[in-house]
């Protein structure tokens, strides 16, 4: 499952979660009918329109027990949880965030890349990963990739401050909180800043290019298909 | 519309911000520390936590009545209030009939007390209410509210806080604690002999005994009910255990997500009045029970939010709480906790908006001692403000909704997003005022996939 954002504006995201699922041999099927997951307007309270476009996702992404995989914590949670509260009484359809497939379902516990990747990465962990157990997985297969090195964050289990429509609705409460995550994540001075999420991504970089730092902000699905 | 605490997050005070941020932080670190030390595994105890207050509120109103009949046996007077109005002309008609207009009341920290309002009301019918607790004493001279269930001046640094003494006369400036605890001692000493009255809150009553137990680390509890003649303890009716057992956990799981410590460094187990014999402790012990719009939750969708055994953590860890502290919300309950509560106990139509002010980050629901789903609450209550016209963000989600259930549109609207700095959407100027537009990065998927896949 691709994700709106990865849709619109991270179709490298796509590309890379495409590659590493191929060269573990998987068969990747992409049905170009695919939209959103419906979160939207899940989190701005509309559950009439988010049941709507959650069926669709429901009708096009799961009609049968194909494994899903989508390179976003968010959209995952969506899935499992969300389906969840918007339809109590049926069993909500399974979908792996991508570190999550790659740890628990392929078994990786590091990344056999044959590139180097010599950076210094602050990695910003997704909170929406909360929601399914997806935890540090990511870190762990980025911190096996030769070269890598992930710095340390102070109160790093703090959000960044997106939260979907949430950044546009409470614009000085998301201002806020990103900018004590920028301060926090560029504190050690990093290369790169990787995370797990497009929304955080998104966010968090278009904080620092308004504040005029150039620093790269990357999934970390790009990491790992570069150093294939 | 944004809610009443992104508003407030305008008009914070620099310091205030950096206080909360400061002494918020550092606590959720150390909670993990304090609870694995003592129970090996936090999340082992957590699970006890959420199991054993699911259990108390499925058998709530058994659990009750065995509650007051040991607690009747035990001498304890108990007095039932339906609401915040109840309660106060109990505990006035308490105080009346226990000493004169006038008196010194002394205060041990309650948010009960603080949710009924109860100084205002104390002081209006001319008693003398004196909060004894460091913090909310704090409070109570700078005519202030709490900004935290635990920690009510957690907003505020030592600096402010010698001003505040030194216009009190309480003493010289200084920026030690110990001096500054030791000038409000040495005031709150005297109350402590004047008061006739003592007014506490409970953190657990013990269904089994009928015994109520505080937990404190200053000492202040313990002086306001057992140096005063008569003991006046209000209780939410949602604060029971089972059995005392249960204390075995709870007590150093509270202190562990409260403050990081494995146990409080007083602990009162009250079970009685003073008895014919007995050189000290008050002569009437009396516990006010609360429902104020408890029992209304309890019968709702929301219920698993009576669980809660105040320990502040939600709050501790919320990053939007982090920010601006607890003013923002306008309720004593702030925080994740408060956002959840405060619409229970008063109405989706005067709180709805506080479910907003969330990220849906989840680190309230990592964190509680008892498990509470916090994060799905918040989006119940949305759907809820939302079917009732209480929450409105202003964007068009039945547009979204017709473009994301047809793919043609979906794809075609694709196609616009390099050019989505010419589109006059209403909340791009919220985006932009602090971060760039988004620009597509390298090429678009869809692309890629019909060149290479297809
Ligand atoms: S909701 Fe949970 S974490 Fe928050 S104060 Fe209550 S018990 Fe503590």
């Amino acid at each position: 499952m691709l994700t709106c954002l990865c849709d619109a504006f991270y179709g490298n995201v796509g590309i890379s979660t495409t590659k590493i699922l191929k060269h573990l041999g998987y068969h990747v099927h992409f049905d170009d009918r695919q939209t959103c997951c419906g979160q939207p307007p899940f989190n701005a309270g509309d559950w009439g329109h988010a049941r709507e476009v959650a069926r669709y996702c429901q009708s096009v992404m799961f009609p049968d027990d194909r494994l899903v995989v989508t390179p976003s914590a968010s959209c995952a949670a969506m899935v499992r949880e969300g389906y969840h509260l918007l339809f109590p009484d049926e069993k909500p359809p399974m979908c792996y965030e991508l570190s999550e497939f790659l740890t628990s379902v392929v078994g990786l516990s590091e990344w056999s890349g044959t590139k180097t990747y010599k950076r210094r990465i602050a990695f910003h962990r997704a909170c929406h990963g909360r929601a399914i157990g997806v935890s540090a997985q990511a870190e762990m297969l980025l911190a096996s990739v030769d070269g890598v090195e992930l710095l340390p964050i102070e109160n790093g289990d703090q959000c960044c401050g997106f939260g979907g429509a949430f950044c546009v609705v409470e614009p000085h409460l998301s201002e806020r909180i990103g900018h004590e995550k920028v301060r926090t994540l560029l504190a050690n001075e990093p290369d790169e800043i990787v995370s797990g999420d497009m929304g955080c991504l998104m966010h968090l970089g278009g904080l620092m290019r308004k504040d005029g730092t150039r620093i790269p902000v990357r999934h970390y699905a790009e990491i790992l298909a570069e150093v294939i | 519309m944004s809610t009443r605490v992104d508003k407030y997050a305008t008009t914070i005070p620099d310091v205030q911000s950096k206080n909360v941020l400061k002494a918020s932080a550092p606590k959720t670190t150390h909670r993990v520390e304090a609870l694995e030390k003592f129970f090996g595994s936090a999340s082992a105890a957590q699970d006890f936590g959420a199991a054993t207050k699911g259990y108390v509120l499925d058998h709530l109103g058994e659990l009750l009545q065995q509650f007051e009949q040991k607690c009747v046996e035990n001498g304890i007077q108990v007095h039932w209030a339906e609401d915040a109005k109840e309660a106060n002309e109990i505990i006035l008609g308490i105080c009346r009939e226990a000493a004169p207009a006038g008196s010194t009341i002394v205060k041990a920290k309650s948010m009960a007390t603080e949710e009924i309002h109860l100084n205002e009301h104390l002081e209006a019918a001319g008693f003398k209410p004196v909060e004894t607790d460091l913090g909310e004493f704090v409070v109570q001279i700078d005519g202030d509210v709490p900004t935290h269930i635990v920690t009510p001046i957690i907003h505020k640094n030592r600096f402010e806080v010698s001003d505040s003494f030194v216009r009190e006369k309480l003493g010289p400036k200084t920026d030690v604690p110990e001096e500054l605890a030791a000038q409000a001692r040495k005031y709150l000493r005297q109350k402590f002999h004047e008061a006739p009255i003592g007014i506490s809150g409970v953190n657990f009553g013990i269904a089994e005994t009928g015994r109520i137990v505080l937990i404190e680390n200053e000492g202040n509890s313990r002086l306001s009910t057992t140096m005063t003649d008569t003991h006046i303890a209000v209780m939410g009716l949602e604060k029971l255990l089972p059995t005392e057992a249960d204390l075995a956990t709870f007590l150093p799981l509270l202190a562990g997500s409260a403050t990081n410590q494995r146990i409080t460094t007083y602990c009162h187990f009250i079970s009685s009045p003073r008895k014919p014999g007995e050189n000290d402790g008050p002569a009437a012990v009396h516990l006010v029970i609360l429902d104020n719009g408890r029992s209304k939750i309890l019968n709702g969708p929301f219920k698993d939010i009576l669980r809660c055994i105040r320990c502040g953590a939600c709050l501790n860890t919320c990053p939007v709480y982090r920010q601006v502290g607890g003013h923002g919300y306008q309720h004593v309950y702030s925080g994740p906790l408060g956002a959840v509560l405060a619409p229970g106990l008063e109405g989706v139509e005067v709180y709805g908006d506080l479910a907003k002010a969330s990220s849906l980050c989840g680190a309230c629901e990592e964190v509680c001692p008892v498990r509470i789903p916090i994060p799905s609450m918040l989006l119940k209550l949305r759907d809820e403000g939302y079917r009732k016209k209480v929450i409105n963000d202003g964007i068009p989600w039945s547009l979204f909704e017709m473009g994301a259930t047809r793919p043609f549109l979906w794809r075609s609207g694709l196609t616009m997003v390099p050019m989505a700095g010419l589109v006059p959407h209403p909340l791009k100027n919220a985006w932009t005022g602090v971060r760039e537009l988004p620009k597509r990065e390298g090429e678009s998927f869809r692309a890629w996939w019909s060149k290479h896949e297809k």
